[in-house]
């Protein structure tokens, strides 16, 4: 076991845990931030993504000794009353069905917007691959990811 | 046209008064052909709260507060089902909130999620319920003022009386209408005048699920609570010895506990148990069937030669037939085992107190869960409480109880809350599975190119009844012969999203296009020359509105412009299941010498639609998932071990392997069907027929990108 100091969401955590694990399981087990959710565990299917400096991760695959002093950021910290541009269009087009890739999909298509705030259809879906809906609510989301674009 | 229901003397529904002077409306939906009113003292409710928390309750402020009693998975029954009250009770939608109910068997029946089946089974006991409501508040309001109730209209909550000028919202009326006696008969609005009903209304769980707040069994955590996970055996194998030495010297494991073939890793956190199960050193030793995917190959050929059949359905002379036909079209197909892979894992919490159990988590079948741990604990069902999450997602898999029940056995064990939770690779590698299937179909022609024969022979695995007997093409067709034959496999098997037609309808489809084009007819008019004669002059049982099926084939060839374009390639596809009607078309366009997947055009008769997002999301949905199935859904077997273990191997569709899905609905005035399933089944067919159209290869297994008529195509996804 270790310490490590983490920065997730603006706040300053300390936890005792090996320092093989998974930064998904930090934060789900250990800190409570149960939006960011465990679904593959093998970086194929996106529902654990995060922000690590700004850029979309896989916090499933991602060891906690190697978050350092990394500015994390959860589907809890993406905006202060989850208004941030990507999931007030979701909300706008009504995205989910079960919803559980849900939070997944937004951090991605936060990231990915940040990096390229006027995409094309085809860089949306180049983008928004990485992530699998079971439900199939892909129409749903290349839409919203494109309404994101238009109103931020 | 207003329905009316007629009262019974069985006790329904009761009306009462609270201390702090809300209204509440209990349901007791097993006695339920209609409402019976029972006003209780204050007293009484409080001393009976488990039977009144209830279904339906306005607090003084007007807030209206809906209790949805079926699980939500997805299929968004936890909007759709309060919508159908709120309409009724005239409700201002904005000022409702919706809360998802416990397992209370004796409120609720049916409360469970499966067979596409919430919302034909409630239409009418949801509208009861708003309507009876809405009734006492009139009422109240009619006595209040000193009006007649026939004057007082109701509009968004707010309860007026034009006369007299006075208005007045629901809360004002809560204390006097839990006095009032609810009516033997009922009058429903009519359903030109809905409002809500049949409006686009957002998900209800929106905001939370946007923002990651905890919904989902997984996000469930209780102080104290021991986490688990399990290593399950082989299909068809037993533990024979235990090493769990490495396993229990893993830094965060508490114990390791054994039961039934299982063997638990338990501790404080999740990932040192990931760990700690790989460290398990188990010997196991066969019990039964140990069987692999080649098994299963085998076995499908000689049953479908040989087998002993169940006879499903015979019409006519089928031998006579075959022996006069003038061409004869047969051929066979066979789907893959499938998992169902919700995108949340298997989880459940349970709580072993004493002769009492806490259950909490993801479940289809809330009873069953109860049931299985009732069982388990030889404790009655009604020392067991049940608490529904959501669910991140289901298709099927959390009907079963298997995981629940391992929470249970943990938490005995360790005399402690436990959370059990599943890994990816637990869900592809602990059943249970849609079972693989094999088709064979033969089809008699006579000159003309009439179907005078159609028999079909199914051979599933611990699938029971293989087939859909009076389904069309049944009732079309003189000479008719259906038989299902069953292997009872050691693999654990369960239904999936469209139990059985989630294949054979692909199946049924793309034959019936081999036998449409050997006919040298055109494969839509084909079906329509069925179903014509199925209406006209009926075979035998029909277990499908023909007219309701013309009805979405001639829909869908309009809004596909079937035939009319030279340059794209059409499939067609049609099926009843689960009360809906589907009919679809999948155009594939040559583009640059590249097959393209452009476009699936998909009509649908659902009845009344409820709630068009919804609608549009399960249609959509379930061609998406029928076609990345179809496309490359395969789990196979060695030695009662799956070979694809997560989703690196085992293959989910993506954003970039979707094309354009256009859905249309009918406008009819039947009684809402629901849509969790039928739109899956006709998908295969719909491409497999345009593949055929474009390539001239036809598809007769599955996955179609692991045949070898597919494997020089290069299918190209064209999305909107």
């Amino acid at each position: 076991m270790a310490t490590f100091n983490l920065k997730v969401n603006g706040k300053n955590h300390q936890v005792d845990v090996e320092d093989d694990t998974p930064l998904l399981w930090v934060l789900r087990d250990h800190l409570g931030l149960v939006g960011t959710k465990f679904s593959c565990g093998v970086a194929q299917c996106g529902a654990c993504t995060v922000h690590i400096n700004g850029n979309s991760t896989f916090s499933c695959v991602t060891p906690i000794s190697s978050v350092g002093n990394s500015e994390v950021i959860t589907i809890e910290g993406l905006s202060e009353d989850g208004d941030h541009p990507v999931q007030k269009a979701w909300e706008e087009v009504d995205v989910a069905q079960c919803g559980y890739c849900q939070a997944g999909q937004i951090m991605q298509a936060a990231a990915f917007l940040k990096s390229n705030p006027n995409p094309s259809m085809d860089e949306i879906d180049n983008a928004m691959n990485r992530n699998i809906c079971r439900c199939g609510t892909y129409h749903k989301i290349r839409e919203a990811v494109a309404l994101a674009a238009k109103t931020k | 046209m207003s329905t009316v229901t007629r009262a019974s003397r069985r006790d329904f529904l009761k009306i009462a008064g609270t201390t702090a002077g809300g209204l509440f409306i209990g349901f007791n939906w097993f006695s339920c052909d209609s409402p019976k009113v029972e006003v209780l003292s204050t007293e009484e409710i409080l001393s009976q709260a488990k039977n009144f928390s209830s279904y339906l309750s306005i607090s003084p402020t007007g807030d209206v507060v809906i209790y949805s009693p079926n699980p939500e998975l997805g299929q968004n029954i936890k909007t759709s089902f309060p919508m159908v009250v709120a309409e009724e009770l005239d409700a201002d939608w904005e000022k409702v909130r919706v809360v998802q109910a416990n397992l209370d068997t004796e409120k609720y029946d049916r409360q469970l999620t499966g067979g596409s089946g919430a919302m034909p089974h409630s239409w009418e006991r949801l509208r009861t319920a708003g309507a009876t409501a809405k009734y006492v508040l009139v009422a109240a309001a009619a006595k209040t003022w000193n009006v007649p109730a026939e004057e007082i209209t109701v509009e968004k909550g707010i309860i007026s009386h034009k006369g007299s000028g006075k208005s007045g919202h629901f809360g004002e009326f809560v204390a006097s209408a839990a006095t009032m006696t609810a009516p033997e008969q009922l009058t429903f609005k009519d359903k030109k005048d809905f409002k809500i009903i049949g409006t686009p209304v957002k998900n209800v769980d929106a905001k939370e699920m946007y923002t990651g707040q905890p919904l989902y069994g997984l996000d469930f955590y209780r102080e104290g609570m021991l986490h688990a996970m399990i290593q399950r055996a082989p299909f068809g194998m037993k533990i024979k010895s235990v090493d769990d030495a490495a396993a229990r010297a893993v830094t965060g494991v508490q114990e390791v506990v054994t039961f039934g073939n299982s063997v638990a890793v338990v501790g404080s956190s999740t990932w040192p148990l990931m760990k700690a199960k790989k460290l398990l050193r188990i010997e196991y030793e066969p019990e039964g069937k140990v069987e692999s995917s080649a098994d299963h190959d085998r076995i499908f050929k000689e049953l479908l030669a040989s087998g002993k059949a169940e006879v499903r359905r015979k019409d006519g002379n089928v031998d006579a037939a075959f022996k006069n036909a003038a061409k004869v079209v047969s051929a066979e197909y066979q789907c893959p085992f499938l998992a169902h892979s919700p995108m949340e894992p298997e989880n459940f919490f349970a709580h072993v107190k004493g002769d009492k159990c806490e259950l909490i988590g993801p479940t289809q079948t809330p009873d069953r869960a109860r049931q299985s741990a009732a069982q388990i604990l030889g404790i009655p069902a009604e020392n067991i409480t049940v608490e529904i999450t959501r669910l991140g997602g289901g298709f099927g898999r959390r009907l079963r109880a298997d995981y629940v029940e391992e929470a249970v056995e943990v938490s005995r064990a360790m005399n402690a809350p436990v959370k059990v939770t599943w890994s990816r690779e637990d869900e592809l590698t602990g059943g249970a599975y849609r079972p693989a299937v094999r088709y064979k179909f033969e089809a008699a022609l006579d000159e003309s190119g009439n179907m005078t024969a159609y028999k079909l022979r199914g051979v599933g695995m611990n699938a029971g009844n293989t087939t859909r007997e009076h389904n069309f093409p049944s009732g079309a067709v003189d000479n008719v012969l259906i038989e299902s034959v069953n292997y009872e496999s050691s693999i654990t098997t369960n239904a999936w999203r469209a139990p059985i037609t989630n294949f054979l309808a692909y199946a049924e489809q793309s034959f019936l296009d081999e036998v449409a084009l050997e006919a040298g007819k055109d494969p839509v008019q084909f079906r329509l020359d069925l179903l014509q004669r199925a209406k006209t002059n009926p075979v035998g049982e029909l277990g499908y509105d023909v007219d309701r099926m013309i009805g979405v084939v001639q829909a869908a060839k309009e809004k596909s412009n079937w035939g009319k374009n030279p340059n794209v390639k059409q499939g067609f596809s049609v099926y009843f299941s689960h009360r809906s009607y589907v009919a679809q078309v999948a155009d594939i366009a040559m583009e640059g010498g590249t097959p393209t997947l452009k476009k699936i055009t998909a009509v649908t008769d659902c009845g009344m639609v409820i709630n068009p997002i919804g609608a549009n999301h399960q249609v959509r949905g379930g061609i998406v998932d029928g076609m990345g199935h179809a496309m490359y859904g395969n789990l196979t077997f060695e030695n009662g071990v799956p070979k694809q273990k997560n989703y690196d191997t085992y293959r989910l569709i993506r954003m970039k392997e979707v094309p354009e899905i256009e859905t249309h609905f009918l406008t009819t005035d039947f009684d809402p069907t629901g849509l969790g399933e039928p739109a899956l089944p006709p998908t295969g067919g719909s491409i497999a027929n345009a593949i055929f159209a474009a390539t001239g290869r036809r598809l007769r297994s599955q996955p179609f990108i692991e045949q070898k008529e597919f494997s020089d195509i290069k299918l190209d996804i064209r999305r909107a």
